[in-house]
């Protein structure tokens, strides 16, 4: 369907026609036409710019699901630093014991920045992937862009991503890691795995409308996913024949750029901040046009 | 008044009519499977042994009608009749297979299973979740906020989760939402037997409050007294198509001769 919305300035009286368009512009300013879309999508501008004016519902949303995932624990909010952190000290036995304790240098400082930046991307598309199926009754009793659930999926991701930032901070300067301007660069490589993470959370959660098994394979991808990303190990200790994992995997190029801005205060290679770049859009696109497309259908199928 | 066919030219432009239903048909293309086959294992078999589900359910069909602004339209018909998806088309919710619609002002929906509240959110929470997913900005629910609980008389209820409400609780607050949200247009599904007999009063006379401040109100409901209270016009739907159309007395007596209900029957008078 689609939807326009026009707001006008009421016209100059006499004209009976004038009158009839500043009768509807005077008491009903909202216009909406619902007809069959065309070819699958409804018109982009006016569907993007209904998503930005309902904004503060995906914000409440995400503010409320966070609230609900701590509610009546001692804790509280205190576990947006104590998850990451129990997380990152778990990993470190794991790999310290893998490897013998031999360590390359900056290991955990590597460690805690890969597995915080991993787990906002997989958070979001976990979270995403019963947005949609979980919204049920308010998809069936409100008309909004169906969009804004699985974004505010997102957006608790990178609300519980933005504390590990403080955390990592701190273990960046007791390990003595390097500084330096170069370090900026993690700034547009976290913006690609948030455009990469929004593409792929809308992607899944569309998906998971039709497909309801997702959902229990979702953890074990997501496993497997961890595994083959330079999240346990270093880019650089990966044998030559598995080099292409790095290339293949969009997280590669993302997580390496990552490690090479933050934990050794280098510039990026280019290939990798281009390979994520193009990752990212190619994500945002293809998830975005997906979603929209088959929105309309989540009335009949949830 | 309402109107089922389209109107006569006139000299001078008439004001649009707050909805307007141009030859709308809604098909439901059930490719679906039961919800508990929608599964990646059966949908690979399916396709491994290249069998296709397809079952085409005609909900509405070719259904064209107007409603002018402030008028109370009823909609009634036997289940499955295609009341609720005409409705939730008119919301925006469901897309017309063919047709269109065409809504002037901001509609606000009261539809049979609540306004989407999640119950293990408190009261206050869902009000401006649900406020918000309406299109309200956080200002315009602020000051709505206190008026909507004094209507719904659940101030000592709303930072309780609302899994600990009664279905009289429930449909209180989601009715007190409905209403409040200044709507242009107000579409109600079934949900007018909310809460005790003081506030079922109380929601008629709101609804009242509603029409004579020319607001426009769609009303699906089984309960006969009701529509003949309320609409100014009823639809009748059976199967999808429009099959009476016109005032309340008349069009209720050949529906109810239609469904071999008494006229005095009491149950089929009553909202349930």
């Amino acid at each position: 369907m689609s939807t326009e919305t026009v707001h006008k300035a009421p016209p100059p009286q006499e004209d009976p026609a004038a009158l009839a368009d500043g009768w509807a512009d005077a008491y009903t300013p909202e216009h909406h036409v619902y007809e069959p879309h065309k070819v699958g999508l409804p018109p982009l501008g006016p569907y993007l710019s209904e998503l930005w004016r309902r904004r503060e519902f995906a914000v409440e949303l995400a503010r409320t699901k966070l609230q609900a995932q701590h509610f009546g624990t001692v804790f509280g909010m205190t576990w947006l630093v104590l998850n990451p952190l129990l997380l990152a000290g778990v990993y470190f036995i794991l790999i310290d014991i893998l490897r013998s304790g031999d360590r390359p240098p900056g290991a955990f400082a590597h460690l805690l920045g890969s597995i915080f930046a991993y787990y906002l991307v997989s958070d979001a598309i976990r979270m995403s992937s019963r947005s949609v199926t979980g919204g049920g009754k308010l998809i069936l009793n409100t008309a909004f862009p169906r969009m804004l659930l699985p974004l505010s999926s997102v957006l608790v991701s990178i609300i519980r991503f933005l504390p590990t930032i403080a955390i990592l901070a701190i273990v960046h300067i007791a390990t003595g890691r390097p500084n330096g301007l170069n370090m900026l660069w993690a700034f547009p490589v976290a913006l690609e795995m948030i455009a990469f993470a929004t593409g792929a959370s809308v992607l899944v959660a569309a998906a998971q409308v039709y497909f309801r098994d997702l959902n229990n394979f979702l953890p074990y991808m997501l496993r497997v996913w961890l595994y083959v990303s330079p999240v346990l190990w270093q880019a650089s200790e990966v044998p030559h024949g598995y080099k292409w994992l790095l290339y293949v995997n969009p997280l590669g190029p993302m997580l390496t750029a990552w490690n090479e801005a933050l934990n050794q205060a280098i510039r990026p290679g280019g290939t990798w901040l281009l390979l994520g770049a193009g990752y990212a859009i190619v994500a945002l696109v293809i998830g975005g046009l997906f979603f929209i497309s088959r929105e309309r259908e989540f009335a009949v199928r949830v | 008044m309402s109107t089922a066919s389209a109107p006569a030219p006139a000299p001078a432009r008439a004001a649009p009519p707050a909805i307007s239903v141009e030859a709308v048909s809604i098909t439901y293309h059930s490719s679906l499977q039961a919800r508990g086959q929608q599964t990646l294992v059966g949908t690979l078999s399916r396709l491994r042994r290249r069998k296709k589900i397809v079952k085409q359910v005609k909900a509405v069909r070719e259904v064209s009608l107007e409603v002018p602004r402030g008028t109370v339209l009823g909609i009634i018909g036997a289940n499955g009749a295609g009341k609720s998806t005409l409705v939730r088309a008119m919301a925006g919710i469901l897309p017309p297979t063919s047709g269109k619609i065409e809504v002037h002002g901001r509609v606000s929906t009261l539809l049979a299973l609540g306004v989407g509240f999640d119950r293990k959110l408190t009261g206050r929470q869902n009000v401006i979740l649900g406020g918000l997913a309406a299109g309200l900005s956080r200002e315009q629910l602020e000051g709505k906020y206190a008026e909507i609980v004094e209507f719904a008389e659940l101030e000592e209820f709303m930072d309780m989760p609302m899994r600990t409400y009664s279905a009289g609780m429930y449909g209180r607050l989601a009715f007190s939402v409905a209403v409040n949200m200044e709507p242009d247009i107000l579409l109600i599904d079934e949900a007018l037997s909310v809460g005790d007999a003081h506030f079922k009063r109380k929601s008629f006379d709101k609804m009242r409050e509603l029409c004579e401040a020319a607001h426009t109100i769609v009303l699906v409901s089984h309960g006969m007294r009701a529509m003949r209270e309320l609409a100014d016009e009823v639809l009748w739907l059976d199967k999808g198509e429009m099959k009476g159309y016109g005032p309340p007395p008349k069009i209720i007596r050949e529906y109810q001769r239609f469904m071999k209900v008494e006229e005095d029957d009491a149950v089929g008078e009553e909202d349930v």
